[in-house]
């Protein structure tokens, strides 16, 4: 009878309570909404390197050397020579090393110098291979490989030619010219900074660098394409490199012998470890999303229970008729309780169904636009939490018009007062 | 007759009530009313009928004096006791708006059966008899309590009122909104109820005419003298 009333009396006034009920699932959704993309950022930037045991560069902080290797933002302090390069890879523990090498640009996307080892062993978000969506890894000096979001934003095709830039602004007053590459490769989109990044050999960030000096271009010497492959194109150095190593157990050593490393100032950084570094930097922007996110659901309920308040009056028949048929107050109490305890579980399944349909609808285009990879499965402990806190948060504030009632209906007694 | 004493419907000792705001006090010294005694009170607007229904019904605490309500001391008795006790013992009908209109008649007439804390399925039997003896028939005890006429929503407050088998029937000016002809079957049918409910019923208006369906006869300021109903 409880249960029917409520649900009757809701029924009866459905033109507000349809407004509250929108206004909570709205607000449920971008509760949701903001708490799963909160974790699949966060899960998805963690796991932007995965499967690398160890991150080597120039000595600096951690944060740098993680910024300018994985996420191509800033600029190494240094450089790492080839010999020093080629001495720690035959170290015994070393499985893989990946080589990078930046510096230059195209189109304000940082061009890599790599070997064909970053395709084989470079790992993302779960120990994922990269995946070519068309084409193969480079096999001659003019060849490249562009990353997802290159290709898309820039309209690049197989077998395009593209020219590279000096330096990483977005317009670069130094041109490459006269070496053009031919793309022969495009990646899968990761979601990472591999989708925004043109990959080239070692050997080609060599042959177009070799009429240069001192970052500008030798005046009066200008070789052709053709003419720097005759050079010999090894490379004076590297920016940074990838460690893979043979046991997990060797990490801690690897990396002091790295550091203590005589003829060169190196840094080895563990990537898991610095990754969760940065995303506590980034921890403010995380708490005040989830903080406005609280804040819209605050004001929802607070709407709802404006509403509620407001119906009182209305409703002050209606409480005075049950009293008179024999109910105690507190019943009148449970009665709203019931009422709102029926709007939030339903938004809380709107608002569910809601999110899912918008996830559904926009992953694509996400994955395509912004490479956030967002999954569907919303379910997780926190949600659950937070539909419990919101069920909790209603019931609470919802004392307030049911108290209102009880007192009412202690007061009016069976008459109505106007 | 039987030879064992009746428990008196109602009796009230020395009762009275004090208004914080204005000062006015209702005072009633005396009042016995036995088992289905018909008793009517005539009173103007403001000669404290309300208050002594609020008081009879348990939704007002006595503040001094006595009250018993079918022998249960309703002035010992907290907020919560004496409310059980309305909703089992007390039947109320108001002048008018005596239903939740998003109701249907039948959901309407059943509240009092639920919060008196009755057998559901007994109930709506019971309920389902008591509105067609009230002239409802079965096609519009399924209806909305919005969609019926004044004069039918009083008697679905009647059937509600009575389906408990209350000891104690509280009729505030129910003809009110009535026209003659309404009003004569109204009281007619809730009389009859009454009776066959051996109901004591409890009369309030100020409409001098409606005296001639009662035996007992009172004025508001006789019970504030102590005359007692003959």
């Amino acid at each position: 009878m409880l249960i029917k009333l409520a649900r009757l009396s809701l029924w009866n006034r459905r033109g507000t309570v349809l407004m509250t009920w929108l206004s909570l699932t709205i607000s449920i959704a971008l509760l949701l909404g903001i708490e799963h993309l909160r974790t699949e950022a966060k899960s998805s930037f963690t796991s932007t390197v995965s499967g690398t045991d160890l991150i080597v560069g120039a000595r600096s902080g951690q944060l740098n050397l993680l910024l300018y290797s994985v996420f191509r933002i800033g600029n190494a302090t240094a450089n790492i020579s080839w010999p020093t390069y080629q001495r720690i890879i035959k170290h015994p523990q070393v499985q893989w090393a990946i080589p990078i090498s930046l510096g230059d640009s195209h189109q304000g996307y940082r061009v890599m110098g790599t070997t064909a080892q970053y395709f084989e062993h470079f790992r993302y978000a779960n120990t994922q291979a990269l995946r070519f969506a068309e084409g193969k890894p480079f096999a001659a000096v003019y060849e490249t490989v562009l990353g997802a979001q290159v290709a898309e934003k820039l309209g690049y095709t197989l077998g395009q030619q593209i020219e590279l830039s000096h330096g990483v602004g977005a317009v670069s007053f130094s041109q490459h010219k006269g070496k053009p590459f031919t793309v022969v490769g495009i990646l899968a989109a990761t979601g990472t900074p591999v989708d925004q990044t043109v990959h080239v050999s070692l050997e080609a960030i060599e042959a177009i660098h070799l009429d240069w000096q001192q970052g500008a271009p030798v005046p009066g010497r200008q070789l052709t394409a053709e003419q720097t492959l005759a050079e010999d194109l090894t490379p004076g150095s590297i920016t940074a490199f990838m460690l893979g190593l043979n046991s997990k157990m060797a990490t801690f050593t690897v990396q002091r012998q790295i550091n203590e490393f005589k003829r060169e100032p190196l840094s080895a950084i563990l990537p898991g470890v610095a990754l969760a570094e940065l995303w506590q930097m980034l921890s403010m922007v995380e708490s005040m999303l989830l903080l406005i996110s609280l804040l819209v659901l605050l004001a929802a309920l607070i709407g709802m229970v404006t509403t509620l308040l407001a119906s009182m009056k209305e409703r002050q028949r209606e409480m005075a008729i049950l009293r008179a048929a024999g109910a105690h107050p507190w019943y009148l109490l449970v009665l709203i309780q019931m009422e709102v305890l029926l709007i939030t579980l339903l938004s809380l399944l709107s608002g569910t169904l809601l999110l899912l349909l918008c996830l559904f609808c926009w992953q694509d285009t996400l994955a395509a636009d912004y490479g956030l990879f967002i999954s569907l499965n919303i379910v997780r402990s926190e949600t659950l939490y937070g539909g419990l806190a919101v069920i909790a948060l209603s019931g609470l504030l919802a004392v307030i018009p049911g108290a209102l009632a009880y007192r009412r209906a202690l007061a009016d007694g069976l008459t109505v007062r106007v | 007759m039987t030879d064992k004493p009746e428990i008196s419907a109602i009796e009230l000792k020395q009762l009275t009530f004090n208004y914080k705001a204005s000062g006015w006090q209702l005072h009633i010294p005396a009042l016995t009313l036995t088992k289905g005694q018909h008793l009517f009170i005539r009173g103007a607007s403001g000669s404290g009928k309300t208050t002594l229904l609020n008081l009879l019904s348990g939704i007002a605490r006595v503040q001094t004096g006595e009250l018993y309500v079918h022998g249960l001391p309703m002035h010992q008795l907290s907020g919560g006791a004496r409310d059980t006790l309305r909703a089992q013992q007390i039947g109320v009908v108001f002048q008018q708006l005596n239903l939740i209109p998003y109701l249907s008649v039948l959901d309407n007439t059943l509240l009092s059966s639920h919060f008196a804390g009755q057998n559901k399925a007994d109930s709506l039997v019971r309920a389902k008899a008591l509105l067609n003896r009230l002239g409802l028939p079965a096609a519009l005890q399924q209806q909305k309590a919005s969609a019926l006429s004044v004069g039918q929503q009083q008697r679905v407050a009647i059937a509600r009122a009575l389906l408990p088998k209350p000891a104690l029937l509280i009729a505030d000016e129910p003809t009110s909104a009535l026209d003659s002809e309404n009003r004569d079957a109204f009281m007619r049918v809730m009389l009859a109820e009454a009776d066959t409910n051996g109901c004591t019923v409890i009369f309030v208006s100020h409409d001098a005419s409606l005296q001639q369906y009662f035996n007992y006869q009172l004025q508001m300021d006789q019970l504030a003298q102590g005359v007692q109903p003959c």
